[in-house]
């Protein structure tokens, strides 16, 4: 189904759950109608705002009211909204029980549209008659199920309904199947009425029903309806609501109108009233109306003592294996140590313990995980609870281990230990700091039951392989974040093949790619290569690899995948046409150097900038990409509300914030920075001199063709060529962080190691973007006023650009050292750089300034032969070093 | 006879370049458009174009002439203005339908004629659909964002006796074009739809051609261009596109998008350029017909020719550059 406000919206098979904000529907909030009545269309705006800030995709708008003019409110309404870029950029729902109402509506909107609904209350003919309306304003359709003889409530007459209104829509009225919504009828359950107690189940196998018979269909439903005998209850309602769709969605049911912020995470409600839900809704157990009575009676107690109190300590009563399965499902600390202690205590050998109960718990943590029921942040909290429990048992074992060894020298045999957990060697390669992809990875494969051996950053290959063959590993997975690392992975592998190793590689972190792994790192090992797009992955990747009879199918499919990759990829080659070097330079930006006068900065040379107030930084944040690291995707901070993260992310964003005010008050991390600005002359298209320093910098040039009138850019193109201009440069590093992240590891939890890592990312990139501004109002001044919000400002929305070297603009990483030594080299900022020119700290940055309106960031992309050579020497570099640094975007 | 959809199928199709940027070349006076039958005429009429297939078709039907005759396969009626609505800048509402008639009948000679003299090359007479100088998704009072000048009832009204007027005067095509509100466009297809369903006639075949007003990609009433295409894919259209405010050169990376998403055929007629400081445009015809061959060359188009500024010479220009190419293959688009 496509659907339009500003912007599309496409629900495709693979398309999350859909969900249709409900607030601005005068049946539904009180509040609404009140402003509505009252014709306070601004404030009315405001609920609609929030809708889509809360992360609704569509918006129902419902003016059925008795004291209301539907038609008119409708229609000032929307006509309102569409003012709104903010809110009508999604798609609209428009909702009544009014046929005149809904055609008001559609006369006002120019996306394409849901109508709610139309049905065969009235017979065919008026259904015949207001599709064919429907369909000439283009909109999409629910259609209830309902016919002449009433509301659809059991499961065959649903089916029977749509079945019947599918027909004739679609080979009357000619609406395309995916057009067509049904509402196969959500109705209260746990009505006290024994007749209602199935009507949960009806809709869900109507759905499932309605979906086999007609695939291209969507499924909707009005949610809240299914626990109205709990209304005024809301913790039963969100636990209702949760579990229902979570067998509804299963089902099949596409999208539905919710509020957002009332869902409970299907696996955090308390194991009694999930229970209780799943009985009532699926109507198990319930002769004589049985479940449903519990369900009441347990309403009652909790309406009794209200919400606080109904944290659910029962599990405590259970065995010492449900305890431990359940801290670590739950990721809950407080008991774990005494709980392994007591287990150690009832079984055999403290191995046991490990690779029972504990086991048990980490597989259900995995499962869980893999199904989309747990989270990213909440398996890692699950580890950190898994390691503390191994730390109690590691001094046993240990000590049994030498007791061992010291009966087995007595009786004159040795030893073999019993073949242990599967082996899996991470390293972020030599030349590179960032890990903490590696690191989630780490704790994710941990979860699974593997054994991690995890070398840190910065690791040689001759480390690697020896490490993995005197440990004995079973596969060897390497990260990296810089373009660099990408070559240091192709040597690794050629390195493997060399030393005639038959373990599989896996590959992995942001800078890598399956097209990268196809064309250059699977062709140099032909023992398994294998690229993984994220942590989730990984399991099923190592599981598929450990496994004895998967395991040659898979490599086998993975290396034909590869090999057809790799050949696509030759075959693209070709068609991409290059322009000569010489061309390109004369191609560059259009810039009319004659109306623009340099603005010069308020001083040349550095200016140190240490210890800046960390809490001044934690405004320029940009928080979506702290997500991104852990694995869970989606706009900030809209993701806060997500109907399926939403739960989880709002927690680790309150633990990201509670840590991150530890940091700032505990003075944990310092922020050091540098800027600095200097006169330039243009001494030839791409090289850029500064003035008194002997100092050349190069910038590179795209050289693809490009269509009639698009410029060939290049960073030096931003810098006046036949006047004095200025070029400026920066870096910030945060640091400190090592104490910490050791301490942190000391008490096995990496959930807090990862978000500080993260958080100190953030904080770097938020430095940057502050001393950005900075520099433009302030340091620089080049432009007098700027009024941008942290939002504007992530969008890049300022004047000038902040490139860096190593990146898609200037992505020769070498002139890093140019950068650094004009900055004042290390003792500037304390930034080390590794020999593939890697920042360490990892949370640092750096860049070039460039000030002129124009500027703006672009990607250099392939270069060819002819730009090579006149780039390496221009840099005095031999070509063969010039081709390694440069390999990512040479053809 | 050739069909339309045979020779979409076979070649790309060039449409006509702009009418007004010849009509200008006449230097017509006030009293060239008044004709004789409406010397009197209460108000000014000069500047009133579509008044012309009225009272000069003579000068129409010749315009028509030279663009077939540079090459064009479609030729467009010289109603951008005909509805009663647009009409009332002059007084002449009630003129809406007569003037659709002769404009179609205008182009439908010039074009029959051409066909006459080579049948293997059919010629075409697209219904020109303008966009209404009102709004119905934007206030044209700032301080009342809820306000609309005109309502949807008033536009489908309008545009079902425009369509009426075309049909009834013999064109092959309806062509809704300069779109820069959607919800106008949504007023003009509700208006064809209707009037085919309701007076039982089959329907005419619909091209759309949307207008990007500036770099961000998206209409004037603030749509992108994909959410553009999703609102106006139930008119079923026999092709999408885009037109006017733009160059070739603005417009190549819409039309790219566009030829990935739709799942019709495409069609691209931009302006000569940019208009320079006067308001002219001076992109030469060699140069508007390099960058569209580029466009045939990748793919991405099935219909092209131009809008404001263009010329006969650009549409010759033009049309000698895409016939190596062969036509845009229409992508399979998923089915969601």
């Amino acid at each position: 189904m496509r659907l339009s406000g500003l912007e599309p919206l496409i629900v495709r098979p693979e398309t999350n759950f859909i969900n249709v904000g409900e607030r601005t529907n005068v049946t539904g909030s009180k509040m609404f109608a009140r402003l509505i009545r009252a014709g306070q269309y601004e404030e009315a705006l405001a609920v609609a705002r929030q809708q889509v800030e809360n992360g609704a995709q569509v918006i129902d708008v419902n003016m059925d009211d008795a004291l209301l003019d539907g038609v008119q409110a409708m229609t000032s309404f929307l006509n309102l909204v569409q003012s709104e870029p903010d809110i009508a950029k999604i798609p609209i729902m428009i909702d009544s029980s009014k046929f005149e109402i809904i055609e008001a509506g559609l006369k006002c909107v120019q996306g394409k549209c849901i109508v709610n609904s139309i049905s065969m209350k009235e017979g065919e003919e008026k259904f015949i008659e207001q599709a064919f309306i429907c369909k000439s304003y283009g909109a999409a359709v629910i259609v209830m199920a309902f016919d002449e003889t009433g509301q659809a409530d059991t499961k065959e007459r649903k089916v029977e309904i749509c079945k019947r209104a599918y027909k004739i829509l679609t080979e009357q009225v000619g609406y395309a199947p995916q057009d067509i919504i049904f509402d196969p009828n959500i109705f209260a359950i746990a009505t006290g009425i024994e007749e209602h107690n199935n009507y949960a189940v009806d809709f869900i196998e109507a759905t499932r029903e309605i979906k086999k018979l007609m695939p291209l269909t969507k499924v909707s439903g009005g949610v809240s309806n299914v626990s109205f005998s709990f209304r005024g209850n809301e913790h039963v309602r969100e636990a209702f609501h949760s579990v229902f769709l979570f067998h509804a969605i299963n089902a099949g049911m596409d999208m539905g109108i919710v509020n957002a912020g009332q869902l409970a995470v299907y696996d955090e409600i308390e194991p009694e009233l999930k229970q209780l839900c799943e009985d009532v809704i699926l109507n198990r157990n319930n002769n004589n109306n049985e479940t449903t009575e519990k369900m009441i009676n347990f309403a009652e107690k909790v309406k009794a003592k209200g919400k606080e109190t109904v944290k659910d300590e029962s599990w405590r009563k259970e065995s010492v294996e449900s305890r431990l399965s359940h801290s670590l499902v739950n990721g809950i600390t407080d008991y774990i140590e005494a709980d392994t202690e007591e287990a150690r205590l009832q079984y055999p050998k403290p191995l046991d313990v490990i690779e029972g109960p504990l086991m048990d718990g980490m597989n259900i943590v995995g499962n869980l995980f893999g199904t989309g029921k747990m989270f990213l942040p909440q398996v890692v909290k699950s580890a950190r609870v898994m390691k503390k429990a191994v730390a109690v048992l590691t001094p046993y074992i240990e000590q049994e281990k030498e007791e061992r060894k010291k009966a087995q020298i007595a009786a004159g045999t040795t030893g073999d230990d019993p073949a242990g957990a599967a082996k899996i060697l991470l390293a972020t390669v030599k030349g590179d700091v960032h890990d903490i992809g590696k690191n989630i990875v780490g704790v994710v494969l941990g979860c699974n039951g593997y054994q991690v051996i995890d070398l840190g950053v910065m690791v040689p290959a001759e480390k690697i392989l020896e490490t993995a063959v005197k440990e004995n590993v079973d596969i060897i997975g390497l990260s990296g974040l810089i373009t660099p690392s990408l070559d240091e992975m192709v040597h690794v592998a050629h390195e493997m093949k060399r030393r005639e190793m038959n373990l599989p590689l896996l590959i992995g972190g942001a800078t890598t790619s399956r097209m990268h792994t196809a064309v250059k790192i699977a062709p140099q090992y032909n023992n398994g290569v294998v690229h993984v797009l994220d942590a989730s992955r990984s399991v099923t990747v190592t599981g598929s690899l450990l496994n004895p009879d998967q395991k040659t199918p898979f490599l086998q499919s993975t290396k034909a995948e590869y090999e057809k990759l790799a050949i696509d990829f030759g075959n693209k080659k070709t068609t991409k046409q290059f322009l000569k070097f010489e061309e390109a330079q004369q191609n560059g930006a259009a810039i009319d150097w004659e109306k623009y006068k340099p603005i010069a900065p308020t001083f040349t040379g550095t200016k140190i900038l240490d210890d800046f107030p960390l809490s001044e930084i934690v405004d320029y944040i940009d928080w979506q990409p702290f997500f991104i690291a852990w694995e869970m995707h989606g706009k900030f901070p809209a993701i806060l509300s997500d109907t399926v993260i939403g739960a989880e992310a709002t927690k680790l964003y309150n633990d990201a914030r509670k840590l991150l005010q530890q940091v700032i008050d505990e003075k944990w991390l310092t922020a050091k920075g540098v800027v600095g600005f200097w006169e330039t002359n243009k001494t030839a298209a791409d090289s850029i001199q500064i003035k008194d320093k002997n100092i050349q910098l190069e910038f590179l040039r795209q050289q693809i063709k490009k269509a009639a009138g698009q410029p060939n850019l290049s960073l030096a193109d931003f810098i006046s060529p036949n006047q004095t201009d200025y070029i400026g440069a920066f870096s910030v590093t945060i640091q400190g962080i090592e104490k910490h992240i050791k301490n942190f590891e000391a008490h096995f939890d990496d959930y807090n190691k990862i978000i500080l890592q993260a958080l100190a990312d953030r904080l770097a990139e938020g430095f940057a973007e502050l001393l950005h501004k900075k520099t433009r109002t302030q340091y620089w001044a080049y432009v007098s006023n700027e009024h941008l919000n942290n939002e504007q400002l992530i969008k890049e929305e300022y004047q000038g650009i902040r490139p860096a070297p190593g990146y898609p603009a200037c992505p020769d990483h070498t002139e890093k050292y140019k950068l650094f030594t004009l900055l004042g080299g290390e003792e500037a900022t304390g930034i080390h750089l590794t020999e593939s020119l890697a920042m360490y700290p990892a949370a640092s940055v750096c860049g070039w300034y460039f000030a002129h309106p124009d500027s703006k960031y672009f990607g250099v992309g392939k270069i060819e032969i002819d730009q090579l050579e006149d780039y390496a020497k221009r840099k005095e570099m031999n070509i063969d070093e010039a081709k390694r640094w440069l390999r990512p975007i040479l053809e | 006879m050739k069909t339309l959809q045979d020779c979409l199928k076979e070649r790309i199709l060039i449409i006509d370049g702009a009418m007004g940027t010849m009509i200008q070349r006449y230097k017509l006076e006030e009293k060239d458009f008044r004709g004789n039958r409406f010397k009197n005429w209460q108000c000014d009429v000069k500047g009133n174009n579509d008044l012309l297939s009225i009272t000069q078709p003579q000068i129409i039907e010749e315009i028509h002439k030279q663009y077939l005759e540079a090459g064009a396969d479609i030729i467009e009626t010289n109603t951008f203005s005909s509805t009663s609505i647009a009409q009332a800048d002059y007084e002449m509402q009630s003129l809406a339908y007569e003037l659709n008639v002769a404009a179609a009948k205008c182009a439908r000679n010039a074009a029959d004629e051409y066909t006459k003299k080579n049948a293997d090359k059919p010629r075409f007479v697209a219904g020109a659909i303008g966009p209404l100088n009102k709004t119905l998704s934007l206030s044209p009072d700032v301080n009342n964002p809820g306000y609309r000048a005109v309502n949807f009832d008033t536009v489908v009204q309008a545009y079902t006796e425009q369509i009426k007027g075309l049909a009834d005067g013999g064109v092959d095509i309806l062509l809704i074009e300069t779109i820069f509100d959607t919800l106008n466009a949504k007023a003009a297809i509700f208006a064809a739809k209707n009037y085919f369903r309701k007076n039982n006639i089959a329907e005419l075949p619909i091209m759309i051609s949307g207008t990007i007003t500036d770099a961000s990609g998206r209409t004037l009433s603030g749509q992108t261009l994909e959410a553009f295409y999703v609102s106006v894919m139930h008119a079923n259209p026999l092709s999408v596109g885009l037109n006017c405010a733009l160059g070739a050169a603005e417009m190549r990376p819409h039309i790219e998008e566009l030829s990935q998403i739709a799942g019709c055929f495409t069609s691209a007629y931009p302006n000569a350029g940019l208009p320079n400081a006067f308001g002219e445009y001076d992109e030469q015809p060699h140069e508007t017909a390099h960058i569209i061959e580029e466009w045939a060359k990748e793919g991405f188009v099935n219909i092209v020719g131009g809008c404001c500024g263009t010329t006969p010479d650009h549409i010759k220009h033009i049309a000698e550059e895409v016939k190596k190419y062969k036509p845009r293959e229409l992508p399979v688009i998923e089915l969601v």
